[in-house]
């Protein structure tokens, strides 16, 4: 900053320059090892970012040679980080030059740690590896690499660190480009998602190639990594991109006005435009794109806007406004990359609420495509997906959502998935093909059908198919009845006295067994006058003597609500243990 | 809404002429807090914006003003009061809520007050520990809110700089640094469990210098004790102390005038001024640009110990 403080510095020319200074957002990773830190401290000294106190706190401490500043300890923030040595989590660093505003996602680089890389990644517009020249390609780069792809993240520069120490060598240099390029390409290939990456000799302790060229390296003719860093294009221009909103909020200060607040997420709208909202696709024009500093004619991603329609729409949090050209997918099924992020392993169908745009729906992650193991680029099957494993998934939602292809759209083609017992961030995910709702189009991204699965269904129902046997008074067959499905599940009823099934027994059977491969609860009824009623189920049973259940100072009615209630509560334990719920907030009912 | 009339202009500052347009970093910084402001106003049922009156607090309120646009702010605003706020700061803070029509709560620990805590009878971090850190975590829980804004800024301090844009606190309203929740995109995880909260911070990535461009922009009114004027200060060294509170004085020592000025509110015994001729906001981006200390170079309290700021932080501080 200080560079600009020249004899002739006006404040109106820097103010003017500031003001066409744009951002890039960028991620590192890595370790204490290769430099990382020490490359990102130097970026910061040597474009005058850091701040004499903190330069002055940190000399004559760390690990390098007495007068040297240890650049690692300007970035390690945290206490057990210091002592440690290690990274431990994202950190994030701004600087800015007379060109662009910086700001960096400083991410651990070892594989416990891929989750932090993955969060780091998702909004960085381009990535930093490093690779140490004295090692050549390591599991480390190609991991962060594989991440950076897999994000999106446009542009991957690679800098081939400490060439101090191989002596500034060109050849040793060009077979690690030549090595790294190959692996980058299989990740592209791997990913879907094409990486643009340009390769620069570096020395971060020496400062060679950093913020200046290095005279050190003369057979290097292109620029240092600062100068890259300046010139790649910002964030992906989604500026023609189709035209999503998602609402965040309905304001309504008074009966006159209504409008939809949100943050463009891409592309530009127009007053007069047309647009539809999903999931409801009703369509209407923009009346007005309202901001504080006044209406707007047209406004781009990512602005933050509020947009009037012409005509009365019932609109919510969640929805997603779109151009009715190119309107979104409306699914309740995706496939999806996943980046596994909790201690507690992925449990298929188990609920799990996933937040996409502004808006949370439960959901189901109904089969395990197979897990990427990121050494080999190898697709393994797996039962399972542990903490920062990465895999491709099928997601079931109990609601249909607008989305979006992740390689379309970063913003309405991610999700998070949360715990919804211990509210952790548990997952990220990049929706890879969705499967339309509506029943003219095909499929909108091109995937197999395939039959309907059993599982497809239990993450709809929320349990699995079975038959339960009740024996009892028909009234708290009656309760047993509504709570299943007042705790959603699908239960048929079907008398066993029926004449029919009383005429031809194999019949029951028959109907029975078609109910449960549908993954539907047939209750099976046999209603008597007994005060005793008997639940059965795959051999368990429960029994509840409803007569030692009454106390005669108590109203009839009462006396009624707890037998029902302790029938229930009997009838809902069978059921848990035989395993039919699958979603343990049902379960819990 | 009287400021916001002043300001609102037939000439849009998003788009610009026949060029293609391309938003500068103020306009995607600007964006991105609105985001997330709506975003906390939507998910969560009590949220409060906690609002200090420094350069940082106007800036988030301005963005509150802009989120909600124009429906009024729909959430009040909270100052902790120390008691050793400058009396500046506290008629333009009563002035400015006025004017915007928003909803102001005061909190004091009425308690310590009266007890006559002051950094210099304890020491600046159990004085922090009573008059800020307390009284803050008892008016969370005596209004039952479960999120608070602040406007604090990762380039401020080192652990501030690992902080999310949500941070996660426990029913003691305690920071775990080494476990926090991941946060990707701007996918914000709004789930919490009765008696925990979330911090939100919408200027994470705001600097200190983009602070004082977008005021400088927007004609963002601050307090006057950031402009350089002649004030009474004590001289030691390099330090200059504001004489707000006389119980800071030595024996014997005598207040001086000195064009000087204040980077950044706290409490007066505990925060120095700076010599300084700025008296505008372009002349204070100007000294900014020379500057090599940090803002908070001059806060006492960042400097008790190695990582002091992270052990308030886990404490339940900002």
């Amino acid at each position: 900053m200080s560079m600009l403080a020249a004899p002739t510095f006006s404040i109106d020319e820097f103010l003017q320059q500031e003001r066409e200074k744009d951002l890039l957002r960028f991620s590192t990773a890595g370790s204490v090892d290769d430099g990382k830190s020490t490359l990102i401290g130097r970026l910061l000294y040597d474009t005058q970012s850091v701040y004499e106190d903190q330069v002055r706190s940190i000399e004559g401490k760390g690990t390098t040679a007495p007068g040297q500043i240890d650049f690692a300890l300007l970035t390690d923030g945290l206490r057990a980080e210091r002592e440690q040595g290690i990274t431990i989590d994202v950190a994030y660093r701004y600087f800015s030059t007379a060109r662009r505003k910086f700001i960096i996602a400083d991410t651990p680089g070892h594989e416990q740690y891929t989750r932090n890389m993955a969060t780091g990644a998702s909004t960085a517009d381009a990535a930093v590896v490093l690779i140490d020249a004295s090692k050549g390609v390591l599991i480390q780069s190609r991991r962060h690499a594989y991440i950076a792809s897999l994000l999106r993240v446009r542009h991957v520069l690679v800098a081939v660190n400490k060439m101090d120490l191989i002596g500034y060598d060109e050849a040793a240099f060009r077979a690690i480009e030549a090595d790294f390029s190959a692996v980058l390409d299989q990740i592209a290939a791997d990913t879907g998602n094409p990486v643009e990456r340009i390769v620069v000799p570096v020395s971060a302790l020496k400062g060679d190639n950093i913020v200046h060229k290095s005279n050190a390296m003369d057979w290097y003719k292109g620029p240092s990594l600062l100068e890259l860093l300046e010139t790649v294009p910002p964030s992906v221009d989604t500026r023609t991109a189709p035209f999503r909103f998602p609402v965040q909020r309905v304001l309504r200060p008074d009966h006159t006005f209504r409008g939809f607040a949100g943050q463009i997420a891409s592309g530009t709208i127009r007053s007069g435009d047309a647009i539809t909202v999903l999931p409801s696709g009703r369509s209407a024009r923009v009346e007005r794109i309202v901001t504080w500093d006044g209406d707007l004619t047209e406004a781009i991603a990512p602005l933050s806007v509020t947009l009037v329609l012409d005509r009365e729409l019932d609109i919510s949090r969640g929805d997603l406004v779109v151009s009715s050209e190119t309107p979104a997918t409306v699914s309740k099924s995706a496939k999806a990359a996943l980046v596994w992020m909790d201690q507690r392993p992925l449990e298929l169908h188990r609920r799990y609420l996933l937040k996409h745009t502004s808006q949370t729906v439960p959901v189901f992650v109904t089969s395990i495509g197979h897990r990427t193991d990121l050494g080999t680029l190898n697709h393994e099957p797996a039962r399972t997906l542990h903490m920062n494993d990465i895999g491709s998934v099928t997601v079931n939602l109990l609601r249909p959502i607008a989305l979006d292809a992740y390689e379309e759209n970063r913003s309405t083609g991610a999700f998070i998935l949360v715990d919804a017992e211990t509210n952790g961030t548990v997952a990220a995910g990049m929706i890879s093909a969705a499967y339309s709702e509506t029943a003219a189009g095909a499929p909108l991204l091109a995937d197999a059908w395939g039959p309907l699965t059993a599982g497809e269904k239990e993450a709809r129902w929320g349990h699995r198919g079975a038959i339960l046997e009740l024996k009892g008074p028909k009234e708290l067959v009656d309760a047993i009845e509504r709570s299943l499905f007042a705790a959603g599940a699908v239960p048929v009823r079907i008398e066993a006295g029926d004449d029919a099934f009383v005429l031809h027994p194999s019949l029951l059977e028959i109907a029975t067994a078609l109910q449960v491969r549908a993954g539907l609860l047939a209750l099976v009824v046999d209603a008597n006058e007994a005060s005793t009623l008997i639940a059965r189920i795959e051999g368990r049973e429960a029994i509840v003597n409803a007569a030692d259940m009454r106390d005669a100072d108590d109203t009839d009615d009462a006396n009624d609500a707890r037998r029902a209630g302790k029938a229930v509560a009997a009838v809902h334990q069978l059921l848990r243990d035989a395993g039919v719920f699958i979603s343990s907030e049902m379960a819990g009912l | 809404m009287p400021a916001a009339e002043t300001q609102t202009g037939p000439q849009s500052p998003h788009v610009t002429g026949n060029a293609p347009p391309r938003l500068s970093h103020l306009r995607l910084l600007e964006a991105e807090s609105i985001h997330i402001l709506r975003e906390v106003a939507s998910e969560f049922e009590r949220p409060v914006m906690l609002y200090s009156v420094g350069k940082d607090s106007s800036v988030m309120l301005r963005l509150a003003q802009k989120a909600f646009y124009p429906a009024p702010i729909p959430f009040p605003l909270l100052h902790v009061d120390t008691g050793f706020k400058f009396a500046e700061m506290l008629t333009f803070r009563d002035e400015m809520a006025r004017s915007i029509g928003a909803e102001l709560l005061v909190w004091r620990n009425e308690q310590a007050i009266a007890a006559g805590t002051n950094p210099i009878a304890l020491d600046t971090k159990r004085c922090c520990g009573l008059l800020k850190t307390q009284a803050l975590l008892d008016a969370l829980r005596h209004y039952n809110f479960d999120a608070a804004f602040g406007g604090a800024r990762r380039d401020e301090e080192k652990s501030r700089a690992k902080e999310r844009i949500y941070s996660f606190r426990d029913s003691a309203g305690q920071w775990d640094p080494k476990n926090q929740r991941p946060e990707l995109w701007n996918l914000y995880n709004a789930r919490i469990h009765p008696g925990e909260s979330i911090r939100v911070f919408p200027l994470s990535n705001w600097t200190e210098m983009d602070v004082w461009q977008y005021i400088h922009e927007e004609k963002i009114p601050v307090v006057d004790l950031y402009f350089a004027k002649e004030r009474p200060m004590y001289v030691r060294g390099d330090e200059l102390l504001p004489i707000e509170q006389s119980f800071v004085a030595r024996l014997g020592e005598q207040p001086q005038m000195v064009k000087s000025r204040l980077r950044s509110l706290g409490c007066s015994p505990c925060t120095g001024a700076i010599r300084s001729d700025a008296e505008t906001i372009p002349a204070i981006i100007s000294e900014l640009i020379s500057f090599r200390s940090s803002e908070r170079a001059n806060r006492a309290i960042d400097h008790d110990q190695e990582g002091s700021m992270e052990i308030k932080k886990r404490e339940g501080y900002f």
